[in-house]
Parts: C-alpha cells; sequence; structure tokens
C-alpha cells in the first residue's frame, strides 16, 4: 500500500523488537468473538489512475456547462487561485490546531487576521477562530443570547434561511428554550419581504433573550436593523444579525446596533462543494467575550518581548471546562478561514466595494430583465443580489423548460413558503454575465408566451 | 548560540532561517491592487438609492496589497508552522496520518467542487453517488444498521448520536436523565451530554485504566440514557470486558455509544456494531486522512443500529425505483436537522478517495502499522519513561513524566523540547486519569527511520533531564519565538489588530550589534 511506509521484512524486524510473534499478538485484547476475520467489503484497492477516472466520472454526473441562478445560501463567486495555490501548501494544510504556539505562529497569524477583518467588516468588537457554517452558528449564537441573557426566550424572523432555523430549533430544543417565529410584511405593502415590525415588537417581552433576524434575507431583502435593534433593545433582548452572504458587507451598512453576528464566509472564496465544507463566524460586542463559544486567537509576548499569537481564553471551552463550557465546539474551520482570509487580502479595501457593486448591478439588470413577463415580489424594499419571481407557471415546470436551455433557474420557494405560490428565488453575482441573463429571460418569456398560446 | 545548549544531538533538524512577516494590514498602502475584476456588461448602479441608504461608506481596514506581497505574505506565515509534510506528528487521539495528495486532486474537480447544493437532484447523481458509497463502506467498516454525514466534526457527531438516543428514549415515553462518562474521556463528551440536556454522571475508572463494570452496573439504571464510551480509551487500550459492558446498558434499556476518536485502531481488525455499540461518531479527518488544516474543516458522521434509524437527522438519502439517487425529507421521527444541506461534501470526497486508495486490504494493514509502531515506541521507551498502565496498546502509548518530575521537569516541558530535536511535541496532559501524561500516537505514516529519530529524541532528553534540566525547562531554544506569554493573553486579551494613532512613526531599530 503506497501510503505506508515500511516493508515486510521491516515489519518482521519491528515485530521481532518488540518481542511480539505476529500481528495478531498485538490485537489479543479484542475478545476472539469480535474479531474481523473476513475481508471488509469494499472495492479493491484502486491504482491512482483509476480513482482520479473514479472522480472525474463521477463529476460528469454532476450539472456541467449550465448557468446557474442558484443561491439561498450558497454563492458562486469568482475564487481568485492563490487562495487554492496557498491553502495547498503542506505547512497549512496538514498542521494541526494551533496549540503549540511556538511551531504554528504562521495558522495563528492568519487566524488574528481573519479575527481582525471579520471585525472591520461586520462592525463587532471581537470575532473567534470560525465555527462550522451559518447555521450552526446562528443556534450558537442564540444559545449564547440565553447564557448572557438568563432568559429563555427566542424569537426567530421567518425570513431567516429556512434550514438555519431548523438547525436553531434542533439545538433550542433540549435547551428548554421558548423559540417562536416572526412573519413578514406581504406583499403590496411597505416594507414587503421584511420581518413584520408590528408582530415583532408584540412578540418580545422581559423573557426574550434574543431576537434573530439574518440581513440580506432569505429572499435577498435587506432587513432595517437599527429599527429592529429598538424593539429588542427596549425589552432588554438582545439582537443577533444572521448573515449568509458575506460579500454584501462590502456594500451594505454593517449591522453595528447587533449584539452578536453570526455570518456565513462561504462566498470570501470558498468553493460551493455540494454543500460544504463552509466557514461559519460568530462575531460579538466585546462585553459578551467570555460566553464566546469556540476558539478564539490573542496577541502576546514571547520570553524576550518579541510578538506572537496563542490560542487564548480556553477556559469557556470544552476541554477545560468539560460540562460547564459554553459549547462542545472543538473542531473549528480553520483551513477554510484560512481561504476567507487570503480572498480578503487579495480584494482588499477597493476590491470588496467594486465586488459588492458589481454584484448589485447585475442582480438588479437579472431582476428588471426577469420580471418583464413575471412579477418580482417585494420589488420596492431594499436588496442586495437575490430576488423572488412570481410566474403563473408552476416553478418545477418553468424550471424543466430552462434545463433544456442548460440553465438551472431560481430556486422553487413552494416547500417553506407556500403562502407565495409559483415563487422562485433567484440569484446574480458578478460571475453571471448579460448573455447568459438574457438568454434566462428569453427562456422564461418562451415559456410565457407558449403557456398563453394554450 | 541555542545549539550550545544541547546535551544530545538533533540528528533530524538544522536551523535556518525564516522570513519575518507581519499583519497584512501593517504591510498595506493605500492604492496597491491584487484583484482585477471584468468589466461589468450591465449599467452600473447607484447604490445609495437601491439600499435605500443604508450603504457604508468605507469597508475598513482591509489591507491593500498586490498579488506577489499577499503570495509572499501567506508564503512566510506558512513556513513558520510545523506539518505532517515535514515529520512525525505524536499528537494523541489526534491522529495525524498523512492526507494524500490525490484526496486534494479530486475533491477540486469542477464537477464536483463548483456542485451547488440545491440544483436539482437530476443533475446531482455525481454527489449523491459519493454520498452513497462513502456511507456503505463506513456501514460496512463499523459493522452499523444506518448513517448520517450530516454532522461537521467529532463534537458535532457526538451531538447528533446523544440527540438519537435521546430520541429513542422518548419515543419510549422517557428520555431518562442522564448520560454516564468515564473519567478518561474527551472534554468534548460531557459538553456535549449536557447541550443534548442530560445530567453527566462521572465514571471512575478501574486500576487498568479501563472501564470498572462492577462500578458500572451499579451505577445504571432506568434513568441511565447511555454510556458515552471511547474504544480503544483514550490510553490507548481496547476495552476487552465490551460486551459486559454492553449487556449491563441494555439490560436496563440503556444505550451504548462509542466515540470513534480511535477507530484508527480497529479499521479491518473489529467492528464496533459487531461489540454491542448502539451510536458512534466517526472523525473522517482522523481515520480517513482527510486534511486537519490548522484546526478544521473536520467531518463527523453517525453511524447506529437499526432502532435509531427513524430519529436520524434529515434528509436522509434514498434509492428510487428507477435507481436514481435522491434525498428524502418525509422523516416524522427525526431529530431535525443538525448542519445546512448535507454536511462537509468535500471531505466526503477525499475520504472515499482514501478508502478506494486502500482497499480492504490496505485498510486493515494500515490499522496493524498503526498499532506496530505505537507498541514499537512503548517498546524502546518504556525504561526510561514511566507507564502508568500496563495493559497492552493499541495505536496509542501513554506514559507518565513520573520519573522526570524529579528533577522538575514536567510533561510539558519535554513536550516543548521535542520541537528542538525536529518533532511536533505529543499530546500532553491527557487524559485526566494520568498526571502528567505523555500521550503519543504515531499512526500508520511513519517509517522505521522516522520513529527511530523520535524514540532517539525522546532518549536524549530523557538524559537532559538527569544531567541538564534547565535546558529542558526553558525549551524550545531554536524556535522563532520562544515561550508565549499565555497569562497576559487571557488577562488581557487582544484579539484584533487596530491601526495605531496616525501619527506615530515607525520604530527603526536595526540590530547592527551581531553583523
Amino acid at each position: 500500500m503506497r501510503y505506508l511506509p515500511k516493508s515486510d521484512a521491516e515489519r518482521a524486524e519491528m515485530l521481532r523488537e518488540i518481542g511480539a510473534s505476529s500481528i495478531d499478538d498485538l490485537f489479543v485484547t479484542v475478545p476472539e468473538e469480535y474479531r474481523l476475520t473476513r475481508d471488509l467489503k469494499v472495492p479493491r484497492q484502486m491504482g491512482e489512475s483509476e480513482i482520479v477516472e473514479h472522480f472525474k466520472a463521477t463529476a460528469a454526473l454532476n450539472a456541467n456547462g449550465y448557468s446557474s441562478f442558484l443561491g439561498a445560501g450558497a454563492y458562486r463567486h469568482y475564487r481568485p487561485v492563490v487562495i487554492d495555490s496557498l491553502v495547498q501548501r503542506g505547512e497549512f494544510l496538514t498542521s494541526y490546531t494551533p496549540y503549540q504556539a511556538e511551531i504554528t505562529q504562521g495558522t495563528l497569524q492568519a487566524i488574528f487576521e481573519f479575527q481582525t477583518m471579520i471585525c472591520e467588516l461586520t462592525g463587532m468588537d471581537i470575532a473567534n477562530a470560525s465555527m462550522y457554517d451559518g447555521s450552526t452558528g446562528a443556534a450558537e449564537a442564540v444559545m449564547m443570547a440565553v447564557r448572557i441573557t438568563g432568559r429563555d426566550g427566542v424569537l426567530v424572523a421567518r425570513t431567516v434561511h429556512p434550514e438555519y432555523r431548523e438547525v436553531m430549533h434542533t439545538y433550542a430544543q433540549h435547551q428548554g428554550h421558548d423559540a417562536r417565529e416572526v412573519g413578514y410584511i406581504a406583499e403590496g405593502q411597505p416594507g414587503a419581504g421584511r420581518i413584520d415590525l408590528a408582530a415583532l415588537e408584540q412578540a418580545v417581552t422581559d423573557q426574550t433573550a434574543c431576537v434573530l433576524v439574518q440581513s440580506p434575507n432569505f429572499f435577498g431583502v435587506m432587513e432595517d436593523i437599527p429599527a429592529i435593534a429598538d424593539i429588542a433593545h427596549k425589552k432588554g433582548a438582545l439582537l443577533i444579525v444572521s448573515i449568509a452572504e458575506a460579500v454584501s458587507l462590502g456594500i451594505v451598512r454593517p449591522p453595528v446596533e447587533a449584539d452578536i453576528v453570526s455570518m456565513e464566509a462561504q462566498s470570501y472564496g470558498v468553493a460551493l462543494s455540494y454543500g460544504g465544507p463552509y466557514c461559519g463566524v460568530l462575531a460579538a460586542k466585546e462585553k459578551y467575550l467570555r460566553q464566546m463559544p469556540g476558539r478564539l486567537v490573542g496577541e502576546t509576548k514571547d520570553t524576550e518581548g518579541r510578538r506572537g499569537f496563542v490560542l487564548t481564553l480556553s477556559t469557556r471551552e470544552q476541554h477545560i471546562r468539560r460540562e460547564k463550557a459554553t459549547s462542545n465546539i472543538c473542531t473549528n474551520q480553520a483551513l477554510v478561514a484560512l481561504m476567507t482570509t487570503i480572498f480578503l487580502t487579495v480584494y482588499g479595501k477597493e476590491g470588496m466595494r467594486e465586488l459588492a457593486l458589481q454584484n448589485l448591478a447585475k442582480a438588479k439588470y437579472a431582476a428588471d430583465t426577469l420580471s418583464a413577463q413575471g412579477k418580482l415580489l417585494f420589488a420596492k424594499t431594499p436588496r442586495f443580489h437575490e430576488f423572488v419571481l412570481e410566474t403563473d407557471e408552476a416553478p418545477e415546470a418553468l424550471n424543466a423548460r430552462l434545463l433544456e436551455k442548460k440553465i438551472i433557474g431560481g430556486l422553487s420557494l413552494s416547500k417553506w413558503y407556500p403562502e407565495l405560490g409559483n415563487a422562485t428565488l433567484w440569484c446574480a453575482t458578478e460571475l453571471m454575465t448579460r448573455a447568459q441573463i438574457d438568454a434566462a429571460a428569453a427562456a422564461v418569456a418562451a415559456a410565457l408566451v407558449s403557456a398563453a398560446a394554450r | 548560540m541555542a545549539t550550545d545548549k544541547f546535551v544530545g544531538t538533533t540528528r533530524k533538524v538544522t536551523a535556518h532561517l525564516t522570513q519575518n512577516e507581519n499583519l497584512s494590514f501593517e504591510k498595506s498602502s493605500p492604492g496597491k491592487k491584487g484583484y482585477k475584476l471584468a468589466p461589468l456588461d450591465v449599467p452600473e448602479v447607484e447604490a445609495s438609492a437601491l439600499l435605500d441608504g443604508a450603504v457604508r461608506a468605507d469597508v475598513g481596514a482591509l489591507p491593500e496589497l498586490s498579488e506577489i506581497e499577499i503570495i509572499r505574505h501567506f508564503t512566510r506565515l506558512s513556513t513558520w508552522n510545523y506539518a505532517i509534510d515535514l515529520g512525525m506528528y505524536p499528537l494523541g487521539s489526534c491522529t495525524m496520518k498523512y492526507n494524500p495528495r490525490v484526496n486534494e486532486f479530486v475533491s477540486r474537480l469542477e464537477g464536483i467542487a463548483e456542485a451547488h447544493p440545491y440544483q436539482p437532484e437530476s443533475l446531482s447523481q455525481g454527489a449523491l453517488g459519493v454520498v452513497k458509497l462513502l456511507q456503505d463502506c463506513l456501514i460496512e467498516i463499523t459493522g452499523m444498521d444506518a448513517i448520517t454525514l450530516q454532522p461537521a466534526a467529532g463534537a458535532h457527531g457526538e451531538f447528533t448520536g446523544i440527540l438519537l438516543a435521546r430520541a429513542y428514549h422518548q419515543s419510549k415515553g422517557n428520555a431518562r436523565k442522564h448520560v454516564i462518562i468515564p473519567d478518561s474521556a474527551h472534554g468534548t463528551n460531557p459538553a456535549t451530554a449536557a447541550s443534548c440536556g442530560y445530567q453527566v454522571i462521572n465514571l471512575k475508572s478501574n486500576a487498568q485504566g479501563g472501564v470498572d463494570v462492577a462500578a458500572l452496573a451499579q451505577m445504571v439504571n432506568e434513568d441511565t440514557a447511555a454510556l458515552m464510551l471511547t474504544n480503544p480509551s483514550t490510553i490507548g487500550v481496547f476495552e476487552n470486558e465490551i460486551h459486559k459492558i454492553a449487556d449491563v446498558l441494555h439490560d436496563k434499556g440503556a444505550l451504548l455509544y462509542m466515540d470513534g476518536a480511535n477507530m484508527n485502531a480497529l479499521v479491518g481488525k473489529t467492528r464496533p456494531g459487531d461489540f454491542g455499540v448502539d451510536v458512534m461518531h466517526l472523525n473522517l479527518h482522523k481515520t480517513f486522512s482527510t486534511p486537519h488544516g490548522g484546526g478544521g474543516p473536520g467531518s463527523g458522521p453517525v453511524a447506529c443500529k437499526k432502532i435509531l434509524e427513524p430519529f436520524l437527522p434529515s434528509p436522509v438519502l434514498a434509492q428510487g425505483a428507477d435507481g436514481l439517487l435522491h434525498w428524502n425529507y418525509d422523516r416524522p421521527e427525526s431529530v431535525g436537522r443538525v448542519r445546512m444541506l448535507y454536511g462537509n461534501f468535500g471531505m466526503f470526497v477525499r475520504a472515499l478517495a482514501y478508502i478506494l486508495a486502500n482497499g480492504p486490504d490496505g485498510l486493515r494493514q494500515t490499522t496493524e502499522d498503526a498499532v506496530l509502531n505505537a507498541n514499537y515506541i512503548r517498546a524502546k521507551l518504556q525504561d526510561v519513561y514511566e507507564l502508568p498502565y500496563n495493559t497492552p496498546s493499541m495505536h496509542e502509548v501513554v506514559f507518565s513524566d513520573k520519573r522526570q518530575t524529579k528533577n522538575g521537569v514536567k510533561t510539558g516541558d519535554i513536550a516543548k523540547r521535542l520541537i528542538d530535536y525536529g518533532f511536533h511535541p505529543y499530546t500532553t496532559s491527557f487524559p485526566l486519569i494520568v498526571p502528567g501524561a505523555l500521550m503519543i500516537e504515531p499512526t500508520e505514516s511513519e517509517s522505521r527511520e522516522e520513529l527511530d529519530l523520535f524514540v532517539d529524541a525522546m532518549r536524549q532528553i530523557a538524559r537532559e533531564v538527569d544531567e541538564n534540566p534547565e535546558v529542558v525547562i526553558t525549551a524550545p531554544h531554536s524556535t522563532r519565538i520562544s515561550r508565549l506569554d499565555e497569562t497576559t493573553a487571557a488577562r488581557k486579551p487582544v484579539l484584533r489588530w487596530k491601526a495605531p494613532a496616525a501619527s506615530t512613526p515607525v520604530e527603526v531599530d536595526t540590530p547592527a550589534k551581531e553583523w
């Protein structure tokens, strides 16, 4: 086996030196009736060329050569090639969690830069070294708010990503939280597509630990963060803002009124990869530091006064506090956080703004063009790069027609928002070309014409 | 010169220069660019009008650097890290094995890396096929009946597994009250049980460091939801009374949860499903070679017996009569989602590539080599380091610093001294049942030459402890920085860079004295 650096002769010699007569001597503590005496039924050992062929065939069974208008919490942005080139350096790729600071300063300094950039972008004071993803990050943020306030009421906007909400409910159900959802303003009214502020105001009580909203929300609509913060803070509840599309922060005002920001940073140069690994991160006001879950990197000095970085404040964590820890989380998304750090370094101060503006422009053009034949929902409410299109035709029929033109249309919302009828969620990033948008609009129009002709 | 401090000689390493590098923010200067966007092919927009005024004037202090500076910045940082690619990484319970490069290659193939999680299932059959084949392989390897790949890491898998146990008990009318956890367990175990709403009951290990079956029998009752057991245990010992442990639990309707952190000792040799485990998690970033990446991403699939299958997180993979794979969301008894989408798919691809590269024979040989290597180290070091438990070792061996503390040297000092010899330290001070533990897991990836260098380094350090303990206590001596002030880091946390006040001149301090 090519990964194993020993010859059979060396194995035999090592066994001799140990004083074992055969390898099975080393497994005697496994009771005989439980020893596996046959081969595992897994595919036979493959040559490297066969492995590559296997996965090329696999890749060919997925969508290839389609133009895709899918977003909904997983976004296709350009990934500068230096990212993959750098993260494949073995010193980053094959290093462990940097507990031994003297020989992991590379990872530690990069995470410190990551934490700094997240603070700058979100307007928060502190950020951790990353969480599994945006959905679990939001759930952890809710638990953090419950610990901070000592209250157990949780209010979640229905405009938060439906799968984030599902994860939050899974976490909350055994914590004794009273989690309730708050609806959104219906089409045709001012602020349509945003959380219903009047309903929120009614729902917040002095038992509410936190209000969780997402902005841009699942419909792509920007929430009115200052107004929501006012309502939450008046009753002493914390505001958690979840950000699923991190590129928006290049142009959108950061949620500085929030107490905790939970972000999914996949948009910063991380591959879609059929759903993961992505990169969650929690950021917060400084006063909540001791309740922050997950790893944190801090700056300090060595015995000779030189600057260095260490994992710090670990008394919050499970390996010290065990069942009293702030969270059971251990692993973070270090390599993915490094990818996002490189992405942000590449685009920098000017590029992040330019990139966000391009997304805004593409989505505006796509919304205008595509809605010529359908109806743009929540049209008057500010949004980033996603929009909801209502069509006469059912999403399944529409999308089936688009697929024939090698276009993956918007995501049907009927599973989560049946009240919206034939609604689809579309996304256009900087990678979407005008030609692709025009082609999609033509295909949508053709569908309508043929439907009308019937 | 640092080398003067050596009593022994370092055969593995020679000091060499590494580049200094400031924070990216400190290197930034306005107007430099590392990017170039394609020209906008649609009309420009006025952000303030579109966003109703909610725009930001400034994105904050992000760096402004050119591409070559960015490459150098991160390349320089990388050279300050130790890595498996540089040598042995004997962290006990972390299974730092070789991360094959073909795994990285195939995970980046376009149809895989660019697959959107919501693209139609008919256009995702490749991705779903990866999930299917990996699930089948892991079920076979663990001897379990069903599996979910959704959890993002080991602790997340524990959380999922204990939720399954809870849902199972709840379905019988009583969620039960507590989870029993041996004192040798990882900290994630008690933290997990607590986050699932269970009380934690601590089980004291017996004289051999294993589960005290008699004590367990006294503890288990109708309020016991599960025992969370790491097998082999964190001292690297197989629980040879495992069948009795399972019986004690099952007699009272409780479940046996296995923490699969040490699965690298078992693959192809024995199967948890066969020895009574009801539910367990795997760490693809340990046993199945996906890279640790400086702390993540991980992936923590949870395998279980049939009785727990109805409760698996939604969705689960299903196959239609037409042979097409799809996600099934119709799971009324499910514990719910533990993560959005389907899990860390990129890690599934890598783990599957690893299994295909090994085949049944390679997987078994891997386990045998891992156990052989640990026992080789044990045999070569047990005369100089104290072996607190004499029970046979599997894939890792735990010594204690009992003999070295007589000279004032602790396990943490020996670990730091190993750095000067060119090795990453072993795991220190864990498990908690061994005071001053040195927990060493070489994995199968080490050649005999590398093991001999390690043994040599450990023996030389033992000699230094006798002859010149100061050199060990003040180690490391050869790194870019010496030991860091962790106390101040925690007392006065500095968790982000801040721009210095505008007019502060940069201090120029040329160390001319040495040149």
